[in-house]
């Protein structure tokens, strides 16, 4: 292996032993409180029409909120990862490293992305008993889980570099990640919305990991999947370049 | 031959405040270099700038041959920084995180039996198992040399590493940067122990107000101020001679010391002129100047300590 390939095997390697030394925080936490959420929803909706003919609420439910976790623990992993680095300093022993922007950015995205498939495994192996759901489209399903995951992964290495302590940390979640990803459609079809608010949907990107996402189990959705996925690969695009372009020029990280 | 450190121009502002002034300074290969200065010299600015930390405004820096910015990737695998702060990751043990940094620097397992040997010689072997942040300040220091040298780099910078420690840690630490400079590692260390740099360092740099006041080797710098101390300590109620008054460079509990430049002031004249004014003596010591006489002359300041 040549030393540029060992140091990004050994950042990614490093970063996946990062969540997995707390796995009760990084993904035993993250299924529970999504079990909790089913458990809730369904048994309080349990009556409710259903968004797609011959799909009970329940099976509509699971999809969206394995993706609302994804997008929450993409984000956080790198997110918290390079803000605790700032914070307790040790991120110079990266900086020093013979690391070029492209490793760096490829070993966090890779570690979330690891995290993330845990989190979502997890979360229907727990539930495939009595949710048990079709997988129609199972590219789609896998394009639109990775494009999101790594889109969301990138924006929490931007928010990382950005962020100079937790409260920016929390604050970009309180105020970006949470809303976005509860007014998502996961919970409820936008079609069921007024009309201002379906439009405004539309302006979502985390309408069409969701929707995209549903589609991949359904083989339907509120919207066409080539229109989903091109959101999700548009999104991971955009983070993906503002990052990259973060860390090459050392923005809020190289004085 | 190739310098080991090769810096050319360097400036550096912050805002209205230039931290570096244009340095140029060259270090060659197997030096034991002391870069000197007192606090907000720059002395940290000129060493995160080699590191990657900070952006340099203007200049060009290389380490052994290959530039920082253009060559970044075989510049940094020829580099060991200890920085200053002691930084560590929570998440690992020692040894962890020892073959974690080696692999950033592109070593796999090779590197390991290195590793256990630098467990060994840094006293840190039953600590190889243990939590980074249950380390003392001292571990952790040492962890931190670690580090720097785990992919065995030819040029070595140590940004005061034997700040805050105890003797015993400073006396190890010695003896490793002594051995790793006899092995041919080129040795960069900054340190307000001037004692220490007089002792450790071939050549020396002072870096004041960001520039480069004087580069020499230890000897020159020493013999660059002719001058030597003598200290009286004059018998009850006696005072110093009027003539002698211009010489005093101190006193403490009674004692004066006098700063004498060997040719205008031989030792001899004091005695005639104390003996002229019939002025008793008690004791007398001589002293040769050290570094921090020479650091005071050229900076204008004390070094922080004495260790």
């Amino acid at each position: 292996m040549s030393p540029d390939r060992i140091a990004f095997v050994t950042l990614l390697k490093k970063e996946i032993k990062r969540f997995w030394s707390v796995l009760g925080q990084t993904v035993t936490a993250p299924v529970i409180t999504a079990m909790l959420y089913l458990l809730v929803f369904a048994q309080a909706l349990k009556d409710r029409a259903s968004a797609y003919e011959g799909i009970s609420y329940t099976e509509f439910l699971l999809p969206g909120l394995v993706m609302m976790t994804v997008i929450q623990n993409a984000f956080a992993n790198t997110s918290s990862s390079l803000t605790q680095s700032k914070v307790m300093g040790n991120l110079v022993f990266l900086q020093m490293a013979p690391i070029g922007p492209l490793e760096w950015f490829g070993a966090y995205v890779l570690a979330a992305l690891v995290r993330v498939c845990l989190v979502a495994v997890a979360m229907l192996a727990v539930t495939t008993l009595f949710v048990p759901l079709p997988v129609e489209a199972p590219l789609a399903l896998l394009a639109v889980f990775l494009l999101s995951g790594a889109g969301l992964a990138a924006v929490g290495m931007i928010a990382g570099i950005v962020a100079e302590k937790f409260d920016h940390i929390a604050a970009f979640t309180n105020f970006f990640i949470m809303p976005l990803s509860f007014l998502s459609g996961v919970f409820y079809s936008v079609h069921a919305l007024p009309p201002l608010w379906y439009h405004a949907s539309h302006f979502n990107p985390f309408f069409y990991m969701i929707d995209g996402f549903r589609y991949g189990f359904f083989g339907h959705a509120d919207v066409p999947i080539w229109q989903s996925l091109a959101w999700c690969g548009g999104f991971f695009v955009v983070a993906s370049a503002v990052c990259l372009w973060m860390l090459v020029t050392g923005y809020k990280i190289k004085r | 031959m190739t310098a080991a450190l090769s810096i050319a121009g360097v400036r550096k502002s912050y805002g209205r405040l230039d931290a570096l002034r244009g340095i140029d300074l060259s270090v060659a290969a197997g030096e034991f270099f002391g870069l000197l200065g007192p606090n907000g010299a720059g002395k940290s600015t000129l060493i995160n700038i080699i590191a990657g930390l900070v952006r340099m405004n203007a200049g060009q820096i290389a380490v052994m041959g290959h530039d920082i910015v253009r060559d970044f990737r075989a510049a940094r695998r020829s580099l060991g920084v200890v920085p200053q702060e002691l930084v560590f990751d929570p998440f690992f043990n020692v040894r962890d995180m020892l073959r974690i940094q080696a692999g950033y620097y592109g070593c796999g397992r090779e590197s390991w039996p290195w590793i256990d040997e630098m467990l060994e010689r840094l006293d840190l072997a039953d600590k190889a198992g243990t939590s980074m942040r249950a380390l003392s300040g001292g571990m952790k220091r040492r962890v931190l040399i670690a580090q720097a040298l785990v992919h065995r780099p030819p040029v070595v910078i140590l940004d005061e590493p034997t700040a805050g420690v105890d003797v015993e840690l400073r006396r190890t630490l010695w003896r490793f940067m002594t051995d790793l400079h006899r092995n041919g590692t080129t040795v960069v260390l900054t340190t307000h122990y001037l004692e220490e740099a007089q002792e450790l360092c071939g050549r020396i740099a002072i870096l004041d107000h960001g520039a480069l006041q004087v580069v020499e080797t230890t000897r020159e710098l020493l013999a660059r101020h002719p001058f030597r101390f003598l200290r009286l300590k004059l018998a009850d109620g006696a005072q110093l001679p009027e003539a002698l008054q211009p010489l005093i460079a101190g006193e403490v509990n009674g004692v004066v010391e006098l700063k004498l430049e060997t040719a205008r002031h031989p030792i001899g004249s004091v005695f005639t002129a104390l003996r002229d004014a019939g002025v008793a003596i008690e004791d007398v010591q001589t002293r040769e100047p050290d570094l921090e006489d020479i650091f005071i002359d050229l900076t204008g300041e004390r070094a922080e300590a004495r260790p």
